[in-house]
C-alpha cells in the first residue's frame, strides 16, 4: 500500500513538471487567441528556437544551462518581436483559415532554418551536475531535475498571476483579452499591449522549450510535432484563459504519465481520448469567458 | 464560421449560377492538359499521377471546407483511412482495384459519420482544434495497431490485379496514370453535380448563414453531416488511389503535414470552386517536387515563403487572379 503511494507520488511530481512546462509554451499562445483572435501555429516554434539558442550556447561556450536560460530567452524575445512587426504586419490583415495558413508557413521556415543550422539530430541539453541524481523517498527515487522544474515554472506561473492580476499592465491586458474595442475607446493601445505580450508569450515558451528537452527532445520538427499538445492545451482551457491553460496543462500531464505508465499499450491514445470527450462536453473549453 | 469562408462575387451572382452549370472551354482545356502529359512528359508520369490523386483529395476537401464551411485541419484522417482500407482490402479479400476504390471510399464515409457527428456540434477554432485530435488520435492508433497497418514500416506486399480484367498496371506508371485521370474525371463530375444540385445550394446556404437556413426549416446539421461524408468518401477514394498506385502506404499518410499540405493546395488555387483543387494540387506537387530534387533537405523553405507570399497577394486564390487577368486581357467577354 505504501510503495503504491509513494509511486504514485513519484510519477505525480513527473506529471506536474511536464505538465507545467506545456503550461509555460502554451500561455503566450493563449493570450494572443484572447486578444487578436489569432491562432498562431507557429507559437511552439518559439520554444524551439529558445532551445537550440540554450543548445548552441552550452555548445558553443560550454556554459551552463540554467546560464544560458536567460540569454537564450531574450534572444527568442528579440526574434518574437522583430517577426511580429514584420510578418504578423500582414498575419493580422488576413482572414482566419489565411492566419492559419501563413503561420504555417513561418513554422515551416523556422523548420527549414533549424534543419539547416543544427541538422535533424534529436539533442537534449545536459541537466547540470548540482541537479543530477535523486531524492530517495522511503524507497522510491524523484529526480531532482524534475522537482527544480516543477518549482521554478509553479515559481513563474505565480509571477503571471501576479502580474495579470496586480499590476496596472495586467489590468490593461484584461480590459483589451474582454472587449478589445472597449478598451481602445478608454485609450488602451491594444496594440502595444499586444506586441509586449506576444514577446513575453515568446520567452515563456522559450524557458519551456529549453527546461522542457528531457520530455520534449529538440528536433527540427519540434515546432509541428508538439504543437498539437499546445493547441490542446488552449482548447480545453478555453481561449483567453490563463486559469483554463494551466489546469488543463497540468491535468494533461498528469493524465498522460499515469496513463503511459498504468496502460502503456494505449500509449498516448488515453490523452486524446480524454480530450475529444472534455471537448464534447465543453465545446468552448473548460474555463471559457463569455 | 462564414468569416472563413470566402464569399462569392456579389454582382450577377445568378447568372454566375447559370453559367456554373455549362462545361465552358476552361474545362475541356483541363482535360486535354491531363491527356497531353500522358503523351509529352511520360517520364514525369508517377509525378502527374501523385497530382491527379492530390486534386481529387483537395476536392474531397474543397466540398468540405469552400461549400460547407466545416473546417477540418485533419482531413488526411480520411485519405489514411481510404488507402490503408485498400491495401487491406486487396490483401485479404480481392485484388480487384475498382471495389477496392469503393472499399477505401466507404471505411473513409464510416469514419466520416462518426467524427463528422462529434466535430459537427462546435464550430470555430474548436472545430479546427477537435479534427486535428481526432486525425493525431488515429495516427496513434494506426502506429500502435502494427498487425494491421505494419506500423511504422507501413503496409505492403499487395498485389493489384489489372483493371477491368485488360489493363495491367505497368512499371512506368501508363496505367496508373490513365487510371487516375479517369477516377478524376468521375469524382470531378460528381462534385460538379453535387455542388450546382439543391443539395449544394443548402449547403452553401449554410455555410453562408446557418441561423437563416434553419429558420426556413433546413435540417442544417444533417445536411453538413452529409456532406462531410461525401467528402470523407472522396478522400477516401483519393487514399484508396495512392495505395493502389503506389503499393505502399506509411503512417504519414493520416499525418498533420498532408493535411496541412492539401489545405495549403486548396487555398493556394481557390477556395469554393473546383477549378481551384486542379491548379492549387498542380503548382503545388511540382513546385515542391522541384524543390525537393533541387535541395532535398531545405525545400520546407520554398514551401513556408510560398505559403506566406501566396495568403498575403493572392488571398484568394491563383484561379481568381487567372480570372482577373483573363477578364482585363479580353474586356468584351467581360463577366462581372
Amino acid at each position: 500500500m505504501e510503495n503504491y503511494l509513494l509511486a504514485t507520488l513519484s510519477l505525480l511530481v513527473d506529471g506536474i513538471s511536464f505538465g507545467m512546462i506545456l503550461f509555460l509554451i502554451s500561455c503566450g499562445l493563449t493570450v494572443t487567441l484572447g486578444v487578436m483572435r489569432l491562432l498562431n501555429i507557429a507559437h511552439c516554434g518559439f520554444a524551439m528556437i529558445g532551445g537550440y539558442l540554450a543548445l548552441a550556447l552550452v555548445n558553443r561556450l560550454h556554459i551552463n544551462v540554467l546560464a544560458a536560460l536567460p540569454i537564450a530567452v531574450a534572444g527568442t524575445v528579440v526574434i518574437g518581436l522583430l517577426l511580429e512587426r514584420t510578418v504578423y504586419r500582414w498575419v493580422y490583415e488576413t482572414t482566419a483559415l489565411g492566419q492559419i495558413l501563413m503561420t504555417i508557413g513561418l513554422t515551416f521556415l523556422m523548420v527549414a532554418s533549424i534543419n539547416l543550422a543544427f541538422g535533424s539530430l534529436l539533442y537534449t541539453l545536459p541537466v547540470p551536475p548540482s541537479l543530477t541524481g535523486t531524492w530517495v523517498i522511503g524507497g522510491v527515487a524523484i529526480s531532482v531535475w524534475r522537482i527544480f522544474l516543477a518549482l521554478v515554472s509553479t515559481s513563474l506561473a505565480g509571477m503571471l498571476w501576479y502580474v495579470l492580476d496586480y499590476t496596472y499592465f495586467g489590468a490593461r491586458l484584461r480590459a483589451a483579452v474582454d472587449n478589445p474595442r472597449m478598451a481602445r475607446c478608454v485609450g488602451i493601445n491594444v496594440r502595444k499591449i499586444f506586441a509586449q505580450t506576444f514577446a513575453a508569450g515568446c520567452g515563456l515558451a522559450a524557458v519551456g522549450g529549453v527546461l522542457g528537452t528531457q520530455m520534449l527532445p529538440l528536433e527540427p520538427y519540434y515546432a509541428l510535432k508538439y504543437l498539437v499538445l499546445v493547441l490542446i492545451v488552449v482548447a480545453v482551457g478555453g481561449f483567453g484563459s490563463l486559469k483554463g491553460s494551466l489546469v488543463a496543462a497540468l491535468s494533461f500531464g498528469i493524465i498522460d504519465t499515469f496513463g503511459r505508465y498504468l496502460v502503456p499499450a494505449a500509449g498516448a491514445f488515453v490523452i486524446y481520448f480524454a480530450l475529444v470527450v472534455v471537448l464534447l462536453a465543453r465545446p468552448q473549453g473548460l474555463f471559457a469567458r463569455g | 464560421m462564414a468569416d472563413l469562408a470566402i464569399a462569392p462575387p456579389r454582382s450577377s451572382v445568378i447568372a454566375d449560377a447559370f453559367l456554373r452549370h455549362r462545361l465552358s472551354w476552361s474545362d475541356a482545356l483541363i482535360w486535354l492538359v491531363g491527356i497531353a502529359v500522358y503523351f509529352v512528359a511520360s517520364e514525369y508520369l508517377q509525378l502527374a499521377t501523385q497530382t491527379v490523386i492530390m486534386i481529387i483529395f483537395a476536392l474531397s476537401l474543397d466540398l468540405a471546407i469552400g461549400y460547407g464551411g466545416i473546417e477540418s485541419l485533419g482531413h488526411a484522417v480520411f485519405f489514411g483511412t481510404g488507402a490503408y482500407a485498400a491495401g487491406s482490402y486487396a490483401l485479404y479479400v480481392s485484388s480487384e482495384p475498382i471495389s477496392g476504390l469503393v472499399a477505401g471510399g466507404l471505411a473513409a464515409a464510416v469514419l466520416g459519420i462518426l467524427s463528422g457527428l462529434l466535430i459537427l456540434r462546435v464550430r470555430g477554432l474548436t472545430q479546427v482544434i477537435l479534427t486535428l485530435a481526432i486525425a493525431t488520435m488515429l495516427l496513434q492508433v494506426a502506429t500502435t495497431a502494427k498487425s494491421i497497418t505494419g506500423g511504422d514500416d507501413g503496409l505492403t506486399g499487395y498485389r493489384i490485379a489489372p483493371i477491368l480484367g485488360q489493363f495491367e498496371f505497368d512499371l512506368y506508371g501508363h496505367t496508373a496514370y490513365i487510371y487516375g485521370l479517369v477516377i478524376l474525371a468521375v469524382v470531378f463530375l460528381f462534385c460538379r453535380v453535387l455542388v450546382n444540385s439543391p443539395f449544394g445550394l443548402t449547403v452553401r446556404g449554410i455555410r453562408d448563414n446557418p441561423l437563416r437556413m434553419r429558420l426556413l426549416g433546413v435540417p442544417v446539421t444533417a445536411r453538413l453531416l452529409t456532406l462531410y461524408t461525401i467528402s470523407a468518401a472522396l478522400a477516401g477514394v483519393a487514399g484508396a488511389l495512392s495505395a493502389q498506385v503506389t503499393g505502399l502506404i506509411g503512417t504519414d499518410s493520416l499525418s498533420f503535414l498532408l493535411s496541412g499540405n492539401v489545405l495549403i493546395m486548396l487555398i493556394l488555387g481557390g477556395i469554393g470552386r473546383l477549378s481551384g483543387a486542379f491548379l492549387g494540387a498542380t503548382v503545388f506537387v511540382v513546385v515542391s517536387d522541384r524543390a525537393a530534387a533541387i535541395d532535398p533537405f531545405n525545400w520546407l523553405f520554398v514551401l513556408g515563403a510560398m505559403l506566406i507570399l501566396a495568403v498575403r497577394f493572392t488571398p484568394s486564390g491563383l484561379t481568381v487572379v487567372i480570372d482577373r487577368l483573363v477578364a482585363r486581357l479580353s474586356p468584351g467577354a467581360r463577366r462581372t
